[in-house]
């Protein structure tokens, strides 16, 4: 039975498309140009916000209460890198009985938002394949599978990584 | 500048793992204080306690259950909460009624009894709060954190793993002299080597635990310390500032940090900023200082901390502890009480802890860890959520 397709928050990012599989989006560079991460922009004085703000600009000099959705860019560069060697606690999902695997966190800096913004690395990322300063690119990827649901999250990924 | 606050005793509960309740850590700390200060605790004319913490959140209130544990007396009641700086509010909650005249004198508490393993967030589906999140959607915990600072580190400054171990040398080295430390012993560069990575490039001895632990202090007006003892220890001044917008550097518990698109970011990061409302309070500056006790989470930001204190140029923090000068003997020493690479983290105690070492050092009863001649020191933290703490003691 197929699961449906939920992200893990919603509105935080473009749903994938329909060419998107289960798996990670091993189709390489340019497979993806839809999937964003989805910010908020204040139309009084221009400050980008992620996680989105809807009500309030938190700009102190700024009392704008209109944010428009705003996709952030693609691409940016590994501000730093780390990974997770232990099972973090819930409410992070992971199998029990399953031996935990590693997986590795990038903090990418986007230079037209000027911000830096977190995520899982694609799976497969291994800390050898990151540096900071290197570019790397928004994909479509899965957080955690339950009964009824697929959970989509966002993953960062080396450019050029074809795995 | 503010008026000066005198700290007129300063106890602690051993940190350790007891398997007990925090009132009877934060009992015993305060009976230690007060025993300090030669007062009793019907003297005493406020309470203020820093609240537990479960899940990053407030956990256990504090002022009214050891108010009531120590006797109910009549004395005014302030709990307060900033999650690691919530020692320093309770400080400054204390300072600030004194110096309003609220008080004369004032028992500040912070104990916890805290559990094994990572700080996990409060239970329950709550998709509106983001410490819940970064743990749901990224699996980020504290290490995780320090592991990208860490790293960073390496990237813009040439820090080494080698550098990361140094700092924990140091610290225990000092720990081990420390009788209210939880772990006493020297450890080694090779022991740090040899432990497991649990956030690149931070492994378990780069990273500080979490621990059972009470610290107290009495605080009083220097019209009233001046009736009951000569030259008391001061508290000059306190920072409790928080982030200036746009906030550029990734705390925990960020997604994101701040956009610099629209406004640029400020002078001074959120650190350097404690630092600067402290030296400015206290009209003292780095050079000034004898002693630091700063907050080290992991090793690697220790080293940041000596760059945010402005003890040495930024990018210049390895440098400053290779060259000794940190360390008991050099130039600034730093966590001379072992810091949290010693005690662990107990998190409302531990900033209060902080002006514990002050006090004893600046009385120059510090024994094997005493800095000689000690006339000023600082102590720096950082809360979840944004909340600066940072407290300057002299003598
Ligand atoms: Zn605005």
């Amino acid at each position: 039975m197929a699961r449906a397709r939920k992200p893990v928050v919603a509105g935080w990012f473009t749903e994938a498309g329909p060419h998107t599989d289960d798996g990670p989006a091993a189709q390489g560079t340019g497979a993806d140009q839809d999937f964003r991460l989805i910010g908020t922009r204040c139309q009084d004085c221009g400050s980008v916000f992620f996680p989105r703000e809807d009500t309030f600009c938190r700009n102190p000099a700024c009392s704008g209460t209109t944010l428009e959705e705003t996709p952030l860019s693609r691409r940016g560069r590994v501000w730093s890198y780390t990974d997770g060697r232990y099972r973090p606690p819930a409410p992070y999902v992971s199998d029990p009985a399953r031996e935990w695997e590693p997986y590795v966190l990038v903090a990418v800096e986007l230079a037209a938002e000027r911000m830096v913004v977190l995520g899982q690395a694609a799976p497969g990322t291994a800390l050898a394949d990151l540096a900071v300063g290197m570019e790397v690119e928004l994909v479509p990827g899965v957080l955690n599978e339950d009964d009824e649901t697929t959970w989509t999250t966002w993953h960062w990924q080396p450019l050029g990584g074809d795995r | 500048m503010t008026d000066d606050v005198a700290v007129l005793g300063a106890g602690m509960h051993p940190w350790g793992k007891w398997g007990r309740s925090f009132t009877e850590y934060g009992v015993a700390a305060a009976r230690a204080a007060l025993a300090d200060a030669g007062l009793a605790w019907t003297d005493i004319q406020l309470v203020v306690g820093a609240d537990t913490v479960r899940g990053g959140y407030p956990g256990y209130v504090a002022g009214a259950t050891f108010a009531q544990a120590l006797g109910w007396q009549g004395a005014r009641v302030t709990s307060v909460y900033a999650a690691c700086a919530s020692g320093a509010q309770a400080v400054n909650a204390a300072r600030a009624q004194i110096l309003a005249g609220m008080a004369d004198v004032a028992l500040v508490i912070g104990a916890d009894a805290a559990p094994k393993g990572f700080f996990a967030p409060a239970g329950g589906n709550r998709p509106d709060d983001p410490d819940w999140l970064r743990f749901r959607v990224l699996g980020a915990t504290n290490p995780t954190y320090f592991g990208l600072y860490a790293r960073r580190r390496m990237a813009l400054h040439g820090d080494t793993l080698e550098d990361f171990a140094q700092v924990k040398v140091k610290n225990s080295a000092a720990g081990a002299a420390n009788p209210n430390a939880r772990y006493r012993k020297a450890v080694s560069a090779d022991e740090v080597a040899a432990s497991a990575v649990v956030a690149d490039p931070l492994r378990l001895l780069d990273i500080c635990a979490t621990s059972d632990g009470a610290a107290a202090v009495v605080l009083s007006s220097m019209e009233f310390a001046r009736r009951h003892t000569t030259d008391p220890v001061r508290i000059r001044a306190v920072s409790t500032v928080t982030p200036s917008y746009p906030k550029t550097v990734l705390d925990l518990p960020d997604f994101a940090t701040d956009s610099a698109a629209a406004v640029e970011p400020p002078a001074l990061g959120l650190r350097a900023s404690i630092a600067a409302a402290a030296y400015e309070e206290a009209g003292i500056g780095p050079s000034d200082l004898d002693l630091a006790e700063v907050y080290d989470l992991s090793t690697a930001l220790e080293l940041q901390w000596y760059e945010d204190l402005a003890l040495c140029a930024p990018g210049e923090g390895a440098k400053l502890l290779r060259d000794g000068a940190t360390a008991l003997g050099g130039r600034i020493p730093v966590n001379t009480s072992g810091g949290l690479a010693s005690f662990g983290e107990a998190v409302p105690a531990q900033a209060i802890a902080q002006v514990c070492e002050l006090t004893w050092q600046l009385r120059g009863l510090a024994g094997d860890r005493q800095v000689p001649g000690a006339r000023a020191g600082i102590t720096a933290n950082q809360g979840l959520f944004g909340h600066g703490s940072s407290v300057v003691a002299v003598r």
